[in-house]
């Protein structure tokens, strides 16, 4: 009866908390990895993290991905504000067999500290790490906070490599099991120096970056711009780049965030045209399908990372509405064959409330 | 926004909850940091700026004609590095470890002046376009963050130009501006406080001991 489940494709068929098969040519056993190396256009997102010690929180907010994303990015701080760690959030979702992006901010652990949650996380069951450097701690909720920065992204990158490849830590050491990670970065080409940040994405992919996730996307020409210098220098042919773009709620919100979030650039006629809209939210989503739809043209771009910050319950429509998946249903959480049998089962028993005694259900199982 | 609910927020289901979603702005403005701001206590006292780091200096003035003149400075750097090492030999025998609190005074003095130094110990200014990445708030030395302002302003520190927007501008008046593209090693804490201008001239003296029996042989 078991046999009869056809399990997922990227799904292992022990269980989809288990790694998948080793690839050739794939240095992790994710499904982010496998979906971008078959030339897929990839879709990832950001889980808004919990200020709760409730598990079903994650889940609950996990769970409106369900069917429409490759990755989920568990956030360390983002923001410098505390919430529940990556690797907490990873921990569940690995659990549940999401596919979660682990990101690693610099600004809140030494590297001590650092190497050890990579093999931790990769022990749980992580693909996907997500170097970043991470916001000053001035930006957040504890302006009183140590700030750390004992490596920076690109050395972060570099030192996850040299894990992973030479399978030793920063000193030297020998790991007896390396983990195997799919490594990312951050990407912002709307911030200056402009004419330097295609050259430091060289940098990043120099240091063992192998997909980039962008900063918000809201000026199309700049990042044309970008990807065409990224083109020439060879580097869209080296690592996979997610472009960053999500909805905006209103011409107020457009307006504070650019104004109080360094390093997204919202341009002047994004913020007219959601003033000019009738119905704002619904505007920002279709704003952020039609960049989508731009984006989706330009040569080298592999994927989108949707970030829809408490409006995460907008993801769905985004992707479906873009229509960037053509028809691909990534993987979405299943229940097993037999907890499927044996729920359907209550349910019947429950339900039609009928005495089921055995000399029947002989009957009917043959 | 619900952050005060000591409840679950999401058991009635993530997100889905649209009606209770306020974005930042909807709430005028006020972000956790704002209140943290608030709340904090209040007296005539307001220190200037934002970062310790930033603090510690007197103005960039100085900093920024040191970025403006890389490239004479990456020369006299050079030669003043070549001069250094023909006097290992003196240096050898008063022996580095003496020699050294004299020399760790002035080039804290001069470069101090000249660049903001921190004395890091492992100098890169060659690889920065004579800009000092320790002057960075979070102190990269691969490059700038993302948060770079759109007038090319530090996000931590509003008035300070970013140390690497100014990076990029000085490399490129640099004959070798191009080793700004090599990936840099994490700072080794360990060399706080060591006279980075010992260390090179000692390797670079043992790199060229270790090249002439090689060369014999």
């Amino acid at each position: 009866m078991i046999a009869s489940y056809t399990h997922q494709r990227d799904e292992n068929p022990e269980g989809p908390h288990l790694p998948l098969e080793p690839l050739p040519g794939h240095t992790s056993r994710g499904r982010l990895e496998r979906v971008l190396r078959r030339g897929e256009f990839a879709v990832t997102t950001e889980l808004n993290p919990p200020d709760s010690a409730d598990p079903e929180d994650v889940y609950n907010r996990a769970k409106v991905f369900d069917g429409w994303v490759d990755a989920i990015n568990a956030v360390d701080a983002s923001g410098a504000n505390c919430h529940m760690s990556s690797v907490g959030i990873c921990a569940l979702l690995t659990r549940m067999g999401y596919a979660p992006v682990m990101q690693i901010a610099c600004r809140d652990k030494n590297r001590i500290a650092i190497q050890g949650d990579v093999l931790g996380g990769a022990a749980m069951g992580v693909a996907n790490i997500l170097c970043l450097t991470g916001d000053g701690v001035q930006a957040g909720d504890q302006p009183g906070a140590k700030p750390v920065f004992d490596l920076d992204s690109t050395s972060l990158l570099e030192t996850i490599r040299i894990m992973r490849d030479n399978g030793k830590f920063l000193s030297g050491r020998k790991l007896t099991t390396p983990p195997q990670l799919f490594l990312g970065a951050a990407i912002n080409p709307f911030a200056p120096p402009y004419d330097f940040r295609p050259i430091h994405l060289g940098k990043k992919i120099a240091a063992g970056a192998q997909f980039v996730q962008s900063q918000y996307c809201f000026d199309v020409p700049m990042l044309r711009t970008f990807m065409d210098k990224a083109r020439d220098l060879g580097f869209t042919e080296k690592v996979f780049i997610l472009v960053g773009v999500g909805p905006l709620a209103s011409a107020k919100t457009a307006k504070w965030i650019r104004s109080n979030v360094p390093g997204i650039h919202i341009p002047d006629a994004v913020i007219k045209r959601l003033e000019g809209a009738q119905d704002q939210k619904k505007e920002g989503k279709q704003l952020c399908i039609d960049i989508i739809n731009e984006v989706k043209e330009i040569p080298g771009v592999s994927g989108i990372h949707v970030m829809a910050y408490r409006q995460e319950e907008y993801v769905a429509e985004i992707v479906d509405e873009s229509g960037v998946l053509k028809g691909r249903r990534p993987w979405k959480r299943e229940p097993r064959a037999d907890d499927r049998l044996v729920a359907d089962r209550l349910e019947r028993i429950l339900r039609d409330d009928t005495t089921e005694t055995q000399v029947d259900m002989v009957k009917t199982a043959h | 926004m619900n952050d005060t609910q000591p409840t679950s927020t999401t058991a009635k289901g993530p997100a889905s909850s649209a009606g209770e979603v306020i974005p930042p702005a909807a709430t005028g403005g006020v972000t956790q940091a704002t209140i943290v701001k608030k709340t904090a206590p209040k007296s005539d006292y307001k220190p200037a700026d934002v970062s310790p780091q930033r603090r510690v200096q007197r103005s960039f003035a100085v900093r920024l004609w040191s970025i403006r003149h890389s490239r004479s400075l990456e020369w006299f750097y050079a030669r003043f590095a070549d001069v250094f090492l023909k006097l290992h030999p003196l240096w050898k025998s008063i022996g580095y470890g003496n020699i050294e609190a004299p020399v760790k005074f002035v080039e804290r003095q001069v470069k101090g002046f000249m660049f903001d130094c921190r004395m890091c110990g492992q100098c890169v200014l060659s690889s920065t376009g004579m800009s000092c990445p320790m002057n960075c708030p979070k102190q990269l030395r691969n490059g700038p963050c993302g948060g770079v302002r759109a007038n090319g302003n530090c996000e931590v520190e509003p008035d300070m130009p970013c140390v690497w927007v100014k990076a990029w501008e000085g490399s490129r008046n640099m004959v070798k501006g191009d080793a700004i593209l090599a990936v840099q090693k994490p700072v080794d804490q360990s060399l706080r406080e060591t006279s980075a201008w010992l260390r090179v001239t000692a390797q670079a003296a043992a790199a060229r001991e270790a090249a002439e029996p090689g060369a014999q042989g």
